[in-house]
């Protein structure tokens, strides 16, 4: 296949090439996670040493860490920014947008996406709202304090604090940014598989992985339109003085808003509905990498395939029916709690399907233990443990008591942060091949999922225990609190093992970027893999495959087949 | 080859699922999730209305025949839209291009109505941050939703306008006619829920 020459800016900057945007993504949202992950630092400096000086960060945060403490409002800020960061640039554009670009059209034989200048669009479009969202650090008042979920009245009305002021509005335009961006890369998604598979790829021969992608495709086109119209109605709250989310008689300090008729509750149903889903956008693709991992590492098929697209299609599913489990204390009827409580709990059904099939394909095989399978397997421990704490708070009786506790902040942490960070991991490490043509240093690759894996529970393990004590989220300083004082040991101990999983990070950031030049020249295949990704060349040009599009023959799990010479059987031989 | 077409030259799927061509499936799905963004907006209109309990009387406010012509207006333009897809499928580009020339008069007019009723909602005293007839969100909701609408039928306006343009240049395409035309049904049908909603209800 023929291709003009491509200059600098139409091949690195504004690429058509799937690949390309795929890598415009990884290196967004590395270096938006690189900034929420010093945000997180920062929060566990103050929780472990609450109000002491720290001088020398006082030249970075002149007004947030004056004279090297740190002020509550800028505390407030840190956790807020840490949050939207994480969720929305990192765990978001990491695996969805940056690895279904990537792979989707690798993975079903199609030479590009359906759209791609869309594509390089939707990836412009985020840009800005990246670069909004590190700006509103810098303005006046600092960047928004209202929590990620934005809840009114904070957020709603100007005065209510220094961050709801220039920093709130710009957390909202850089969440439209974010929104359009992601409802462009959705609709390309769900065509793109639904459209341009190749020859004899039947969709239930699709790996578990571009099934993920395609249900959050359409988990995000039905999801965000919700965050849409609230953000729409919260920027007119704002900035003309309407009420659609403020009641009357609101005091900031000593003067009576003049808002009347609005109601607060009805921006967290609004959020709450995209809210959820958007934890299994986060969550899915990180499930089907797992599943693709362990298969070619276990050398064996994946467990149950068909109950693991009907368990992706179920989680997906149900998740616009649990919404209203994050609000059981904002004073819903119990009877509706009730009925939230059976739906979340039904979740849990099609989640123990996925982890009982990948302990399925786990058991007895002969794994070999590569950075990418230690971190898939990573993934089914951070998503047993923090499942199993998700039956705990999705109980209305028991959540009254653990709502906005660490309790929450350590579930979820592990189900979806955790998982969906460690699934991203093992992609890394599973598809860098194919992505620099270069292999990643295993060795390491080991040493850090060995520290992430170890940090991670150091962390947020014992986080369960602080939140059962009674220490609630987004607190500045617990010590204010005599009950909580004896908990500082614990927070200590918090704190350093986060400085010791940031670090651990940065072993990997070096890796990335070293193994791009200097890693071990990679071959098309080589993890012996199966799926039709590996058919492509080691660093597959733009078009992906030289000549004709390799047919799909079989499934991509053709591992260990008895009576065969060979442990797999590769999608595209007949 | 330009790039794009790298993508739609050698596909090698066969039949695709639902017929379609990819522009087609993916307007429809832009349109449910636009369809999804109204939904958040008539629910959150619901959800506050219910709340406010003192809601004016429609009838007093508006003057509902008007707001029926206005209905009728859209729902014809979506007549004759229906009129120019058939016909471009057909290939007579010209009554096709005919078609959609009144369809964006049918937009037109409609925006026109609604100025008018917007300037008369207003010099009555209906304001963004409070109305004459009750609660201050009944004239926050009204801006909102009609104007929302509105401003997707100006969107639909011009989507039908490059249509048209192109046409009179000679690039036309019966698909290029046919996802304008889906893209202003969906437009009609929110005025109807609009419609049923806020006005009747």
């Amino acid at each position: 296949m023929e291709h003009e020459k491509q200059g600098f800016v139409s091949k690195y900057i504004f690429s058509f090439d799937h690949k390309m945007i795929g890598k415009q993504y990884f290196t967004l949202a590395m270096s938006m996670g690189f900034i929420g992950g010093i945000l997180a630092v920062l929060i566990r400096l103050q929780l472990g040493f609450p109000s002491q000086p720290w001088p020398f960060l006082e030249n970075l945060f002149p007004v947030g860490m004056a004279s090297g403490i740190m002020t509550p409002e800028f505390y407030v800020s840190l956790f807020t920014m840490h949050g939207t960061i994480m969720v929305f640039f990192l765990l978001s554009l990491l695996p969805v947008s940056g690895f279904g670009n990537f792979l989707i059209p690798l993975q079903i034989g199609a030479r590009d996406m359906a759209f791609p200048f869309l594509n390089m669009l939707s990836f412009w479009t985020v840009v800005p709202g990246a670069i909004i969202i590190i700006i509103s650090f810098f303005v006046e008042g600092g960047a928004a304090a209202s929590g990620w979920t934005a809840y009114p009245p904070l957020s709603a009305i100007r005065s209510a604090i220094p961050g709801s002021d220039l920093g709130q509005t710009l957390w909202l335009v850089g969440m439209i940014f974010f929104v359009a961006s992601f409802t462009m890369g959705g609709l390309n998604f769900v065509v793109t598989i639904l459209n341009l598979r190749t020859k004899g790829l039947r969709m239930m021969r699709m790996p578990l992985t571009t099934w993920a992608q395609f249900v959050v495709g359409i988990l995000g086109l039905l999801s965000f339109p919700a965050l849409a119209a609230g953000a729409l109605l919260l920027t007119f709250d704002r900035s003309l003085g309407t009420s659609f989310f403020l009641p009357a008689g609101i005091f900031i300090g000593d003067t009576l808003m003049p808002h009347e008729g609005g109601t607060p509750l009805l921006w967290q149903h609004l959020f709450w509905f995209l809210g959820h889903p958007e934890v299994y956008i986060i969550m899915l693709p990180a499930m089907g990498f797992t599943s693709d991992i362990l298969a070619t590492f276990c050398r064996r098929p994946i467990f149950g395939y068909r109950s693991m697209v009907y368990a992706i299609w179920a989680i997906g599913t149900l998740s616009f029916l649990v919404w209203g489990h994050h609000m059981f204390v904002s004073g819903m009827s119990p009877f509706l709690g009730s009925l939230f409580v059976v739906t979340t709990l039904a979740i849990a059904i099609p989640s123990a399907v996925k982890a009982f099939n990948w302990l399925f394909t786990i058991a007895r095989a002969r794994i070999q233990f590569t950075s990418a399978s230690l971190f898939g397997l990573g993934v089914v421990s951070l998503f047993v443990t923090g499942g199993l704490t998700g039956i705990f708070l999705g109980t209305n009786a028991v959540d009254i008591q653990l709502h906005d506790t660490y309790f929450v902040v350590g579930h979820f942490h592990f189900i979806m942060a955790g998982a969906g960070l460690f699934g991203a991991f093992g992609a890394v490490y599973y598809w860098y091949p194919k992505m620099f043509g270069r292999m990643l240093s295993e060795r390491l690759g080991k040493i850090h999922f060995w520290i992430t894996f170890v940090a991670y529970y150091a962390v947020f393990f014992p986080m369960h225990y602080l939140g059962v004590s009674g220490m609630m989220r987004r607190i500045y300083d617990p010590n204010v609190y005599e009950f909580l004082q004896p908990l500082q040991p614990v927070n200590l101990f918090i704190t350093i093992s986060a400085f010791v999983l940031f670090a651990g990070q940065l072993i990997f950031i070096y890796n990335y970027f070293v193994s791009m030049r200097r890693g071990v020249p990679a071959t098309a295949n080589p993890w012996n893999s199966a799926g039709l990704e590996w058919s492509a060349p080691a660093h597959p040009g733009h078009g992906n495959w030289e000549g004709e599009i390799p047919p799909a023959h079989r499934w991509p799990y053709d591992y260990s087949e008895p009576g065969k010479k060979r442990d797999f059987t590769p999608q595209w031989e007949a | 080859m330009s790039q794009t077409a790298i993508a739609q030259a050698d596909w090698g799927g066969g039949a695709s699922p639902f017929g379609v061509t990819w522009q087609k499936m993916m307007m429809w799905f832009f349109i449910v999730t636009d369809a999804l963004l109204f939904a958040g907006l008539l629910v959150s209109y619901g959800v506050v209305r219910i709340a406010t309990g003192d809601w004016p009387t429609q009838s007093e406010v508006f003057s509902l025949t008007y707001i029926a012509t206005m209905t009728f207006v859209l729902i014809t333009s979506s007549a004759t839209m229906a009129c120019g897809v058939k016909a471009a499928e057909l290939g007579r580009a010209k009554t096709a291009s005919k078609f959609v020339w009144l369809t964006i008069l049918g937009g037109f007019i409609f925006l026109g109505m609604q100025a008018y009723e917007w300037t008369h909602f207003i010099q009555d005293g209906g304001g963004l941050l409070g109305n004459p007839w009750g609660s201050p969100t009944f004239s926050q909701f009204f801006f909102i939703i009609t104007g929302f609408h509105g401003f997707h039928v100006l969107t639909g306006v011009t989507v039908l306008l490059v249509v048209a343009i192109r046409a009179a240049m000679g690039r036309y395409s019966p698909a290029g006619v046919e996802n304008a035309g889906l893209y202003w049904h969906f437009v009609d049908l929110v005025w109807v829920f609009v419609f049923a909603l806020f006005y009747l209800v």
